[in-house]
């Protein structure tokens, strides 16, 4: 078991919403390699049930991966799957923990990319997942 | 790796039902989510095959209400029973908190339950998860197949077969007619927080 600590969690949280909501993305999950949300935001219109798209995402990340070594890939470190008005970007935080952003045409992936590396390096800047 | 969330006060925690082909791991699934409708608000999500048999995982989570202040949510899963998809198996069992493992109690499974048990043990140990200490229950299912004339194993072979290292707490059941399924479920939710609160001292 382990846990984030509040300060941790409002900092991820003020990252979020400043840096991805802030640009005009839908929606913006951290879940981690089991399937559990760590932290949720939306843009207040977007209504998506979490808790089963993060154990999706998980499970699809899980699995492109495990396909990414069958090819001779340490990992594809970004995987993203493009809609005709939503598209989901995932990204990873950590060994152990993801980003995932929906967004729409409105947001550029170059763009996106670029704000969710830069969300990614302050994360790990200020964060250690504090063990149990 | 049970999720402590102290902004939401929330615990998030990962159940796993394990075990052969066609044994009935979805069908506990669907039992409990028949069961506890009003307390289930997302979908149940299964991603299986037309022949409906688990491909990926089923996915239900389900609320418990609070313990000293927090939410618990357990999240139920199940893995794809079939032989061929252990990678698969290996991917639902990431971060697992607590074991259901669902035997098939017809005697023709005997091979099969003791088969994927064993694979199940050695896929934790590649995880570095101790069998003896992550929380385990079993469950024989699909007793009810007795009064049809359908030959069982009997609990005590089943217990010989899976029980007699790890003496893990154990249910006969019938994920159709619903005996055990929760007993099975509330007996690996209490075993799973017990376990939490020794990480936690
Ligand atoms: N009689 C009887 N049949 C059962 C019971 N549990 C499951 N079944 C039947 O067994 C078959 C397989 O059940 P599932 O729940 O899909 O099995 P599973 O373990 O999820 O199988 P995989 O997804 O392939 O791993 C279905 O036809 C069920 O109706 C039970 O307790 N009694
Ligand atoms: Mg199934």
């Amino acid at each position: 078991m382990y846990g984030v600590t509040q300060e941790q969690l409002d900092q991820i949280d003020a990252l979020i919403v400043s840096d991805l909501i802030g640009i005009g993305v839908h929606s913006v999950i951290v879940v981690d390699v089991a399937g559990n949300v760590i932290a949720e935001h939306d843009d207040g219109k977007t209504d998506i049930q979490v808790h089963a798209f993060a154990a999706l995402a998980a499970g699809n990340f899980a699995a492109v991966d495990a396909m990414a070594q069958l090819v001779g890939e340490q990992e594809f470190s970004l995987h993203f799957h493009k809609g005709e008005d939503e598209s989901i970007h995932f990204s990873k935080i950590n060994d152990d923990i993801l980003l995932i952003t929906i967004f729409g045409n409105d947001v550029s992936l170059g763009f996106l990319r670029l704000k969710t590396t830069e969300v990614i390096d302050k994360i790990k800047e200020m964060w250690q997942t504090t063990e149990f | 790796m049970g999720f402590v969330n102290v902004k939401k006060q929330e615990v998030l925690v990962k159940l796993v039902y394990y075990g052969p082909g066609r044994g009935g791991k979805t069908s506990n699934l669907d039992y409990i989510n028949n069961k506890f409708k009003e307390r289930i608000k997302t979908d149940m999500v299964s991603i299986k095959t037309h022949g409906d048999r688990t491909l990926f995982f089923d996915f239900l989570p389900v609320d418990i209400g609070k313990i000293k202040g927090f939410d618990i949510k357990i999240q139920l899963y199940t893995v794809p029973g079939q032989v061929k998809y252990n990678a698969t198996r290996k991917l639902v069992l990431k971060g697992v908190d607590g074991l259901v493992f669902v035997a098939d109690s017809q005697v023709e499974m005997r091979e099969k339950n003791i088969s994927s048990f064993n694979q199940m043990k050695e896929n934790l140990v590649a995880m570095n998860k101790d069998i003896a200490k992550i929380p385990l229950v079993l469950q024989y299912n699909k007793v009810d197949l007795a009064e049809e004339g359908v030959p069982l194993l009997g609990f005590d072979t089943m217990e010989a077969d899976l029980n007699s290292e790890i003496k893990v707490p154990s249910f006969e059941g019938s994920a159709v007619t619903g005996y055990n399924v929760v007993n099975t479920l509330k007996k690996a939710i209490s075993l799973t927080m017990v376990s939490f609160k020794k990480e936690l001292l």
